[in-house]
């Protein structure tokens, strides 16, 4: 994982629902989530709990375990999809155990692609960067799991084609939910040449002209879509 | 009751007043209706199909005569129930495909279809005149002689006992009705000892022999252990996801907070990163082995995406086509989804081919997987285990596997496992609310 962005401000604290069934973990992520300020207004162990604490609160971000009871199959992120449906702009950050491709994508596809991100539990010990993820998808950014994103740039698709490899790099760095900046950093290169690769990007992905965080967006949607 | 408990019941002094005497007459007296019947339908079916058989027609249906056993044999074997209370099993075996064709071939090879056609034979064309004569005569002689005294009453001058003997006594009359109770007492032996001689035969004839219960003990218990098989897995897999893995991610957690406690750039922060490295790389570790035991995306959605999701996995690209009309047993999705993973292993690692396809489809109770490579072909089933697990897995869940991978290539490596949807495609699992 890349180091944690310097931010010039400290972040708002959240207001977070937490759903996830191990009761270790929940714990664990409360005091986490606690010593950077943000403030876990209902911790749940079940789909159905989930629906009821996020009608309760309103919370700024809900943060879900994929498998939960009482079927033990992916009940966590069909709750977070259907929250989504409900609440559009609800941020919804997903933790899963599952390098899967197509969970990813039911985020994805929820709502208009902001505001979601599918992590691996693996990051939650990258402390820094996980918090950080937390704050980019409750500010409506896209975050990827690096080795999903991985897993996605061993297929061959037909619009990525079209990018170069360093392009595809950059996409990649996108879709993790990096700025420009952190890209700079990642791959030593210039600002400008940043923003010339995002450019060449959103153009050969045949991305209509729009908002520059909204086409940013797209792009990763595309690049997630098989 | 039991086998052969008719025969010993005959031999408790208390026989001739139960109830067995009556059953075994209501035995006889249903198995001689229908054998009559079964004797009249047959030789109108014989006649008429054989007529028709100089115009072709016949013949097929002439052939379906062989079955007529199969159709009767059910019966006899409830009748034989009403008898002495002891069920029959059924000797046929569950066809493995659904479909008419299917469960004809599996009829006319079993010896069981065999015997039942002969068993029918002979109750239509031998058993039930022999069935209705000595029923008609344990009942028909004891009744005359007990009805001979009221008869006589009612008449007021004479009756006529048995059609031949001629009766104006009252005292003889009264006489011959004791009699009658006494030949009711005594034909219920000879009565009760044919109906049990004919179940003994229905029973030889239409139970299962030894070979063909040990082969439905084996089918079940095979079914019994693939099932076993699964559930197992799937047990590790739950008792792993639960256990070690959230453990891990607890400590890699705990990690993670005690960096930032430790200041920066010192020995033990160097040391704890050492340590979060390692607990990190044994979850992925953990994770890839979770995967291979059961992937839960194999369990969420099913074949379709289980296949996409190994397709993504593998460093050769792969295009996948699936068809299905929505979700199997899971002993089937499983053997399915493990044949395409070790094809696609053997094709990263053996083939050199630049492109596969893996391509599914449900038709006629048959579920058909094609895994398709352009590499050098020239793969040997016997070589590897590889493969001779692969057909083993399949056949236990009835499926086959076939290889077809000429030197050169291309490779076309096919699964068929004969099964039926669980139900139909359910709403896409992401869109319920």
């Amino acid at each position: 994982m890349h180091p944690a962005e310097p931010d010039p401000t400290e972040p708002d604290p959240l207001r977070i629902v937490l759903a996830e069934d191990s009761v270790l973990l929940r714990e664990g992520l409360i005091g986490l989530l606690a010593r950077f300020g943000h403030q876990v207004v209902a911790a749940v162990g079940d789909a159905e709990a989930l629906h009821a604490a996020v009608a309760e609160h309103v919370p700024d971000i809900v943060i879900t375990d994929v498998r939960m009871p009482p079927g033990q199959t992916d009940e966590g992120l069909r709750a977070a999809v259907a929250l989504r449906e409900r609440r559009p702009g609800l941020p919804v950050l997903v933790l899963s155990q599952y390098v899967q491709r197509s969970y990813a994508a039911d985020m994805l596809d929820s709502g208009d692609g902001s505001g979601v991100g599918y992590l691996l539990k693996d990051r939650i010990g990258q402390v820094d960067d996980f918090v950080a993820a937390v704050g980019a998808v409750a500010a409506g950014g896209t975050v990827v799991d690096p080795e999903v994103v991985r897993q996605l740039l061993r297929r061959r698709r037909d619009p990525l084609e079209r990018l170069t490899p360093r392009e595809r790099e950059v996409l990649a760095l996108m879709a993790e939910g990096r700025s420009n900046a952190a890209i700079c950093r990642a791959l030593v290169v210039s600002d400008a040449a940043v923003g010339k690769h995002v450019g060449n990007i959103l153009m050969k992905l045949d991305l209509p002209p729009a908002e520059e965080t909204h086409r940013r967006v797209m792009a990763v949607l595309e690049f997630l879509r098989a | 009751m039991g086998e052969g408990g008719v025969w010993r019941a005959m031999l408790r002094p208390e026989f001739a007043c139960s109830a067995l005497p009556w059953r075994a007459a209501g035995y006889l007296l249903v198995t001689g209706a229908t054998g009559a019947l079964l004797c009249a339908g047959l030789l109108v079916a014989v006649v008429v199909f054989g007529a028709l058989a100089v115009v072709l027609v016949g013949l097929p249906l002439l052939a379906a005569l062989g079955l007529v056993g199969v159709a009767y044999a059910p019966w006899e074997r409830g009748l034989l129930r009403l008898l002495d209370g002891t069920r029959v099993a059924d000797p046929h075996q569950v066809p493995v495909r659904p479909g008419l064709p299917a469960w004809l071939r599996l009829r006319y090879r079993e010896q069981a279809t065999w015997r039942e056609l002969g068993f029918t034979v002979l109750a239509a064309f031998l058993l039930w005149p022999v069935d209705l004569i000595v029923v008609g005569g344990a009942l028909v002689v004891p009744a005359y002689l007990l009805g001979a005294l009221p008869l006589l009453l009612a008449d007021g001058e004479q009756v006529n006992v048995l059609k031949v003997w001629v009766v104006h006594s009252p005292v003889v009359a009264g006489a011959l009705g004791v009699a009658g109770l006494a030949a009711a007492a005594l034909c219920a032996y000879p009565l009760t000892a044919v109906a049990a001689g004919r179940a003994a035969l229905a029973r030889l004839l239409l139970s299962p022999t030894g070979q063909e219960v040990r082969i439905g003990e084996l089918v079940s218990s095979r079914a019994r252990l693939v099932d076993a098989f699964e559930a197992e897995r799937r047990r590790i897999e739950r008792d792993l996801h639960d256990g070690a893995q959230q453990r891990l991610v607890a400590l890699s957690m705990a990690l993670g907070l005690a960096r930032l406690d430790a200041p920066a750039g010192s020995a033990l922060a160097t040391r704890l990163a050492a340590a979060q490295r390692e607990a990190g790389a044994a979850l992925a570790e953990l994770r890839e082995l979770i995967h291979g035991i059961h992937p839960q995306v194999l369990t969420d959605r099913g074949l379709p995406d289980a296949c996409a999701d190994a397709a993504d996995r593998s460093p050769v690209p792969v295009e996948v086509r699936l068809d299905l009309p929505g979700r199997f047993a899971p002993a089937v999705e499983s053997a399915g989804y493990f044949a395409v993973c070790e094809a696609l292993a053997n094709i990263a690692r053996h083939s050199g081919a630049g492109a596969a396809r893996i391509e599914g489809r449900y038709a006629d109770g048959l579920l058909t997987i094609d895994v398709w490579d352009d590499g050098g072909g020239g793969a040997d089933p016997a070589g590897g285990t590889g493969l001779t697990g692969l057909a083993d897995r399949v056949s236990v869940v009835d499926g086959a596997l076939t290889l077809d991978s000429p030197p050169g290539g291309p490779t076309l490596l096919r699964v068929e496992i004969p099964c039926t949807p669980l139900s139909p495609t359910p709403p896409s699992p992401t869109r319920c609310a």
